[in-house]
């Protein structure tokens, strides 16, 4: 294709834009509202996947040992959990560690009242695994040996916040495919409505001589244009509104800012931008290619 | 070793540029458009094709735009045989052809240069050779001076000088002008005829669909008379009353 006619021909499908003003505005706000939801969708998604594995990185089980136990016994027990396939680390708090955390983490100066150390009998292997799915397992095992007392797991939390990142997973997929067949319909209405516009036009080029390509490039163009507008937009409101979301988050909730690890608008972006963009010109260009096949036999 | 060039085969006389050979055009089944046209048109000639409505004319111009096919028999235009062309292969055979319509149609939200220059194009030719066409051949149709004009602003002749022009600016073999005098007064009608007559001289075949008496009788080029889809005259140099 010469220079000259690739410049032409985006020249015409700038202009079939602006020729269907309404038409060509109700395609950009639909692919925008529907990328919009995508990177909102995606953004909790990606953060939720995000807390989801760091929780899982934290999930451990507690083994905690009878009173009478002796420390050689202890050493024991910790060398055949280490031995186990499924644990990643071991780590083993003595009493006085268990105490020094707790007072550091929950009486923040005010312990001076305890004369000796409350969790004497509250030594422990915090055993850390490497997938969470093993811990049943492990756990029936720790509890048939002989100087375990009590075994705390933590599965619970791992499996509702899996549970919750599957499921906003399924409605996001779901809203997400609904939106984008509404804006492959809008994008393909605009462009046979700019064919219905332009009937005159595009039979006089076929009477000259305008080969197939020349008269459905230009509406082809249109889409894709449309497309790239319609995810452009609700890229730059992410951007605003996602950094503007933490420092509410951070300002508001600062527990959950202490507890949760909130991913950066550069994280989120370094996925969502090329594929909203992929989405969004990918529905312009099959919207309109579709539609130029259907309605202009040239 | 050089490979030598593929010709193409030879379909009709060299200096024949439309041949029918028993075309029939039906647009249902046992309702003849066209029925069992034969002719020849050479290169140079100016054909009046005349007839009253619905006897066949407009079929006639769209089987040789190859915007329809024949029903039966073949049809073959500057060695295109159209019953059996290419859908990709379309564009490129058009472009030896120009066409001119009763009603103009040209853009009206473009002005005369643009109208002109619109044909170049859409062919891709060049736009410093599209600088140089256009003027020249708004000169060839008197509207040098107008160029810059919308359409809205012309008269009827004026715009169909405009058609005209973009039907030349590509050099066609033969232009194809279907009733192009329908929407003009007598006098502007002579003009354009003057116009297409020149045009002819120059070497371009025009193939003139018509109902206009005066004109064709005032021309006496080769007339062919179509009457329900079939041709009932065909004289060289003749007028409108000779179909009887």
């Amino acid at each position: 294709m010469k220079i000259s006619t690739f410049f032409y021909t985006l020249w015409q499908g700038i202009k079939n834009i602006f020729r269907n003003k309404l038409f060509s505005l109700a395609s950009v706000a639909t692919i925008g509202a529907c990328l919009f939801l995508f990177g909102l969708f995606y953004s909790v998604l990606a953060n939720f996947q995000h807390i989801v594995k760091t929780a899982e990185e934290d999930v451990c089980i507690v083994v905690y040992f009878d009173e009478d136990i002796t420390d050689s016994r202890i050493e024991e027990i910790g060398n055949m959990i280490k031995r186990r396939a499924e644990v990643s680390k071991v780590n083993f708090v003595s009493a006085d560690d268990a105490w020094e955390t707790f007072k550091t983490e929950y009486l923040d100066g005010y312990s001076d009242g305890f004369l000796e150390n409350p969790l004497a009998d509250m030594a422990n292997y915090e055993v850390y695994l490497n997938d969470v799915s093993m811990q049943s397992a492990l756990v029936t095992y720790l509890e048939s040996v002989p100087g375990v007392s009590e075994v705390k797991r933590s599965e619970l939390t791992a499996l509702t916040l899996s549970n919750a990142n599957k499921l906003i997973g399924y409605i996001s997929i779901g809203i997400i495919v609904i939106l984008l067949a509404v804006s492959v319909f809008l994008i393909s209405n605009t462009v046979t409505i700019g064919i219905a516009v332009r009937k005159e036009e595009i039979s006089i080029m076929k009477y000259i001589g305008a080969t197939d390509y020349f008269v459905r490039a230009p509406f082809v163009i249109e889409g894709i244009i449309i497309g790239l507008v319609g995810a452009s937009i609700p890229l730059g409101i992410i951007y605003f509104v996602y950094n503007r979301a933490l420092n509410f988050i951070k300002e508001q909730f600062s527990v959950l800012s202490s507890l949760l690890n909130f991913l950066t608008i550069d994280d989120i972006f370094k996925t969502l931008v090329p594929v909203s963009l992929i989405i969004g010109v990918g529905i312009g260009f099959f919207g309109s290619f579709i539609t130029v096949r259907k309605h202009l036999r040239v | 070793m050089a490979l030598s060039p593929r010709k193409k085969k030879k379909l009709m006389e060299d200096d024949e540029v439309i041949v029918m050979e028993n075309v029939s055009k039906s647009y249902q089944a046992g309702v003849p458009a066209l029925s069992n046209v034969n002719l020849r048109i050479k290169k140079g000639e100016f054909v009046f094709v005349v007839g009253d409505s619905g006897s066949g004319k407009s079929t006639f111009i769209k089987l040789l735009l190859r915007e329809l096919i024949p029903t039966e028999g073949n049809l073959y235009v500057l060695n295109y045989n159209l019953n059996k062309i290419k859908h990709r292969k379309i564009p490129k055979f058009r472009r030896n052809l120009g066409v001119v319509f009763q009603d103009f149609r040209l853009l009206k939200d473009r002005n005369v240069y643009e109208n002109v220059a619109f044909a170049q194009r859409i062919v891709e030719v060049p736009g410093s050779q599209i600088r140089k066409n256009v003027p020249k051949v708004l000169a060839t149709v008197g509207l040098a001076g107008k160029y810059k004009a919308k359409p809205g602003k012309l008269s009827g002749g004026e715009q169909q000088r405009v058609a005209i022009a973009r039907a030349l600016v590509n050099r066609p073999t033969i232009l194809l002008a279907d009733e192009p005098t329908g929407n003009l007064d007598p006098n502007n009608s002579m003009e354009i005829m003057k116009l297409l007559e020149e045009i002819n001289n120059a070497g371009t075949t025009v193939i003139m669909v018509t109902h206009n008496k005066d004109i064709v009788n005032a021309m006496q080029k080769r007339v062919i008379t179509l009457r329900k889809g079939v041709v009932v005259s065909d004289h060289e140099r003749g007028g409108y009353d000779d179909e009887d």
